[in-house]
């Protein structure tokens, strides 16, 4: 079959999806089956769809997501480990008609980063805060997160994560929602499409909010590290289902009525 | 004292610089290590999270290098031998805790492999851009001690002696890696543990109403109790009298913070360590440290295949300098010659040394990689004419 034959046919049909103009051509670095190509791309659609490409302003974490910029064709900060939300709360101080959202993993925004989460969520700073929660540091090659389950092996605690020495999983999601200056809190994920089209209108909710000027958004999406977990993508999310859902459960936790 | 063979994996090994560091800590006496991950520091804590169980440690994986660097303080006032690990971002977090430190003359090693930067740079390469930091990061005046190890072995050695002049002078020490340092992998000899000089801690034993926790011996160090000794202990990063208590006058700020340098200037001829090579006679010197000390061999090499004589000096303790020794060679050669992988930190420490006598020439490199050998047989070349 000729090119043109198959140009023809395209031409026949209706486009039902394709790769939002805000998400760039370059292929993904991430590994295969991470849950952090769905949600870039699932945040991106929403930009698209609503048409605030040129008034959206992202700021990325260090972590497996620093190179966010690759893909997300908005404008875009890093910033220092932990620090996402502080950045954000600068940029949208002084643009306060910008739709300003932070992408931060678990090291980055429960460890390191836990005053500035609080304090952020604390103030009502109006913007989205996107928690890509898989349990594990990705990006410096698997050691333990506070999010990290009991039992579970990480680089750092190689036989296993145990209370005695790290404490109980951190459930900052939970906390955040006690805090009078967050709007909607809610926990997604991205390892089913049904999954994926929830995300989608919690993100899109959340740009509604901050358009306006209700508070924090946050959206924790609970997450995989196929690297990280050394299983295959498929396992991996199985294993999510079994193990992260029943201390991480999806859902609203706080919305409003 | 010699090592607890407990802690001590008799034999060759081999592994990386990280790793080394590791046992060199395990082999003296450290027994708490609050660390966060971070490239290319990350196998350190790594090893010690494994090892740590067989021999009694304690290993915390902290919130942030804050929290790690803070930690170890409390640690080491509870009586252990204790050190935290980190590299770049986290070492610029960490500077109030190396104050506190000094501050407190709390005996404890902070390990930092360098990475470049300025903020988060290049994760994964090396430079030498933190020697200035290593010395000056903290705010306010003190004496530190500051070591940069060539090899996995020197790695493991230097760890060793770290927490030795730690104990000895009751200071931080900075053990100073660099990217390619800690992720080289060379042999490592591991001696037998009875073959392993130790420092213990300068513990006072004396009757309990004459014990001040800031009063120095004669080399300017004071001897210390743990917490819980029964002392009742005090400790602050407020300026403070031989007590331990807060005495926020400039009569006793002038006494605190002087003794905190004097105390490593007049020891500093028992810190520093460096190594000659052909000096004598020379009439160009390279000093350099840490991987650059490595690079630099070939470019010795091929100058003097072309009759330079060229001699080579090579830092080991890298703070306190070796005001003296560099001082009184730059007195007879011609030019001194300094690689390293930053853009002017040790460099200005040779020309200050020098003082006019010899000309100074750096060679600068911004990091992400090591310096073509070529480059620094090219400097040494211009240095003479
Ligand atoms: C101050 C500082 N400390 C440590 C690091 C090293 N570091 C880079 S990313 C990271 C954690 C990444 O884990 P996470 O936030 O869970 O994101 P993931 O890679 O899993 O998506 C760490 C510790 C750093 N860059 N800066
Ligand atoms: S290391 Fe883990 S989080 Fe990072 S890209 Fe790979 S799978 Fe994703």
């Amino acid at each position: 079959m000729g090119q043109d034959v198959v140009d023809a046919a395209l031409e026949q049909m209706e486009c039902v999806y394709a790769r939002p103009d805000t998400l760039t051509d370059t292929r993904f670095h991430y590994c295969p089956g991470c849950g952090h190509s769905v949600v870039h791309r699932v945040i991106m659609e929403v930009v698209q769809e609503a048409g605030i490409r040129e008034q959206t302003i992202g700021v990325a974490p260090v972590g497996c997501s620093v190179f966010a910029y690759n893909y997300m064709d908005v404008d875009m900060q890093e910033a220092a480990h932990g620090r996402a939300s502080a950045v954000a709360t600068g940029i949208k101080r002084v643009l306060p008609d910008r739709f300003v959202f932070s992408y931060q993993g678990d090291g980055d925004l429960a460890a390191i980063g836990t005053a500035e989460t609080i304090h952020t969520c604390n103030r009502g700073e109006n913007i989205l805060m996107v928690f890509v929660n898989n349990a594990i540091y990705g990006m410096t090659g698997g050691q333990m997160a506070p999010t990290t389950l009991l039992g579970m092996k990480t680089s750092t605690s190689p036989a296993g994560r145990t209370v005695e020495t790290a404490g109980f999983p951190l459930k900052i999601t939970e906390m955040v929602a006690m805090l009078p200056g967050t709007y909607y809190v809610t926990r997604q994920s991205v390892h089913t499409p049904n999954a994926v089209r929830q995300l989608k209108k919690a993100i899109t909710k959340s740009f509604q909010y901050q358009k306006e000027r209700k508070g924090t958004c946050f959206i924790e999406v609970v997450s995989n590290c196929p690297s990280g977990w050394k299983m295959t993508p498929v396992q991996s999310n199985a294993w999510l289902v079994e193990n992260m859902f029943p201390l991480y459960p999806p859902g609203d936790i706080k919305a409003p009525k | 004292m010699t090592a607890d063979p407990r802690g001590v994996l008799t034999g060759p090994h081999f592994i990386d610089g990280d790793h080394a560091c590791s046992e060199g800590a395990i082999a003296a006496g450290c027994r708490f290590v609050a660390g966060y991950p971070i490239t290319p520091s990350t196998e350190v804590v790594e090893r010690i999270a494994l090892r740590f169980p067989f021999v009694g440690g304690v290993f915390i994986q902290m919130e942030d290098e804050i929290a790690s660097s803070i930690a170890i303080q409390g640690a080491v006032w509870g009586g252990k031998k204790a050190m935290t690990v980190t590299s770049g971002p986290g070492f610029s977090l960490m500077m109030e805790h190396i104050g506190y430190a000094a501050m407190t003359e709390a005996p404890c090693v902070f390990v930092d492999v360098q990475r470049a930067g300025p903020s988060t740079g290049l994760p994964t390469q090396p430079a030498q851009g933190d020697m200035m930091q290593a010395r000056w990061g903290s705010h306010g005046d003190y004496g530190i001690i500051a070591l940069s190890p060539n090899s996995p072995q020197e790695s493991f050695d230097l760890t060793i002696r770290a927490f030795n002049l730690a104990e000895q002078y009751r200071t931080p020490v900075l053990l100073m890696l660099d990217e390619c340092v800690g992720h080289m992998t060379e042999r490592v000899l591991i001696p037998p543990a009875d073959r392993i000089e130790i420092t213990e801690r300068r513990l006072y034993r004396g009757p309990k109403d004459d014990f001040l926790l800031y009063k120095p011996d004669e080399d300017l160090v004071p001897s210390m109790v743990s917490a819980g000794d029964g002392y009742r202990i005090h400790v602050t990063g407020l300026t403070h009298d031989e007590r331990g208590y807060p005495a926020m006058t400039a009569g006793a700020q002038d006494k605190k913070v002087r003794r905190l340098v004097e105390k490593i200037r007049r020891n500093s001829p028992d810190i520093v360590d460096f190594r000659e090579e052909g000096t004598e006679g020379a009439e160009v010197i390279v000093v350099s440290y840490g991987i650059t000390s490595r690079t630099a061999i070939p470019a010795i090499q091929m100058a003097r295949r072309e009759g330079i004589r060229v001699g080579h000096l090579r830092l080991v303790v890298v703070w306190p300098f070796p005001e003296e020794r560099i001082r009184e060679l730059a007195r007879k050669v011609t030019s001194i010659v300094v690689p390293e992988l930053n853009l002017g930190q040790m460099s200005l420490e040779v020309e200050r040394c020098s003082g006019g006598a010899a000309r100074v020439v750096q060679v600068g490199h911004a990091g992400g990689g090591v310096h073509n050998p070529h480059d620094i047989y090219v400097a040494i070349k211009k240095s003479l004419r």
